[in-house]
């Protein structure tokens, strides 16, 4: 099944994973800056990072035939100390240069405090300034809802902003409508545990505007599966879904949107 | 496009199974010893929205129930986890 996986954390994976994505037919995988796991002690930290995403993983990736592409940014969840994220970002203007870096990614709230918003806006205003897409992150379980309509009322204040050149990921029955309705494109993240399981995921592309939504697994060192991209279109075959209509979904939409950025090449 | 039977055939088994599980889950919190949690009450209230919601809108109906009810960003992020309900102020982290 030809397919693209448009968000992943590959660093936290192992070479099996690429494989096994290979073997699934997974066409081009893009990976946005997260959080480890744990606290970066210091910038350097993430100048490592960095490097990782732009240089080794691109060649890890294409041991398999995988085209890897990344964003760039400092998560939310170590937004909190804004002097410290501000020397992170800092660093970002170096790597914009990279051959597989596509924009800004994945920036937004966590806990919805004031600080996570001054450096999300602060992201926007990178993204605008180098003409970059961007990937937006929304908070988790019970923060979602909140953390969304921060994000939709923050981003209807910058009126540079092409909102079809911006994803609000990990959305759900309750964030979906609000992030379409804005002009947005929506992401749906498949978890084993939270976020969307598969047929979940196939029920909101009926509902709503299917041409702006994608599907991405969001593997990374937690619950969490590389495969789950494919095995929803497994799930929308049972559901009588042709080929054609799959393959828009799975390859067609992400590749629309990711386009946008001259470097994703595939 | 799959028939009300179709879903019924490719999903039921999977609802029945999920259902049951949570049934046996209440029931496996209040067997054991300990102090009410807002987690689980939030649950209980929850569960009623499955027949009550309207059609169409459960899951957004339930998703809505476990959210933060509030609309100002907080003043400091004190923690970097979700518990899956809102905390209320009277519960410390």
């Amino acid at each position: 099944m030809k397919y693209i996986e448009p968000h992943a954390h590959m660093v936290s994976r192992t070479t099996d994973d690429y494989e096994k994505l290979a073997l699934a037919g997974c066409a081009a995988l893009c990976e946005p800056a997260f959080w480890a796991g744990f606290d970066r002690s210091s910038p350097a930290g993430f100048y490592d990072y960095y490097r990782q995403l732009t240089e080794y993983e691109p060649k890890r990736a294409a041991r398999y035939g995988i085209p890897h592409f990344c964003w760039l940014c400092i998560n939310p969840k170590e937004a909190e100390d804004a002097g410290f994220a501000r020397e992170v970002m800092s660093l970002i203007p170096e790597f914009l240069e990279k051959p597989t870096v596509l924009g800004i990614g994945e920036i937004g709230l966590n806990k919805n405090s004031r600080s996570e918003l001054a450096i999300f806006e602060e992201h926007v205003q990178l993204a605008l300034d180098h003409n970059l897409p961007i990937l937006i992150h929304t908070p988790h379980l019970e923060d979602k809802r909140k953390g969304t309509k921060l994000i939709l009322d923050s981003l209807a204040s910058f009126s540079a902003l092409d909102r079809g050149k911006v994803i609000i990921d990990h959305v759900e029955e309750h964030t979906v409508a609000m992030v379409l309705d804005a002009g947005y494109w929506a992401g749906m993240t498949l978890y084993p545990e939270s976020k969307c399981s598969p047929n979940r995921a196939i029920d909101m592309l009926e509902l709503y505007q299917m041409e702006r939504l994608w599907l991405n697994s969001a593997c990374d060192w937690g619950v969490s599966d590389p495969l789950a991209v494919v095995k929803t279109g497994l799930e929308m075959k049972k559901r009588k879904y042709s080929d054609e209509a799959i393959e828009r979904v799975l390859y067609d939409n992400p590749k629309r949107f990711l386009s946008q950025s001259p470097r994703f090449i595939i | 496009m799959p028939t009300k039977q179709d879903i019924l055939d490719l999903h039921f088994m999977d609802a029945r199974f999920k259902l049951i599980d949570l049934a046996a889950f209440l029931d496996r919190v209040e067997r054991h010893e300990g102090e009410a949690d807002f987690r689980f009450e939030a649950l209980k209230k929850a569960i009623p929205l499955l027949l009550s919601a309207q059609p169409g809108g459960r899951a957004k109906a339930i998703l809505d129930a476990l959210s933060d009810p509030s609309t100002e960003p907080i003043e400091k992020a004190t923690t970097q986890g979700a518990s899956g309900a809102p905390r209320p102020a009277s519960v410390p982290l």
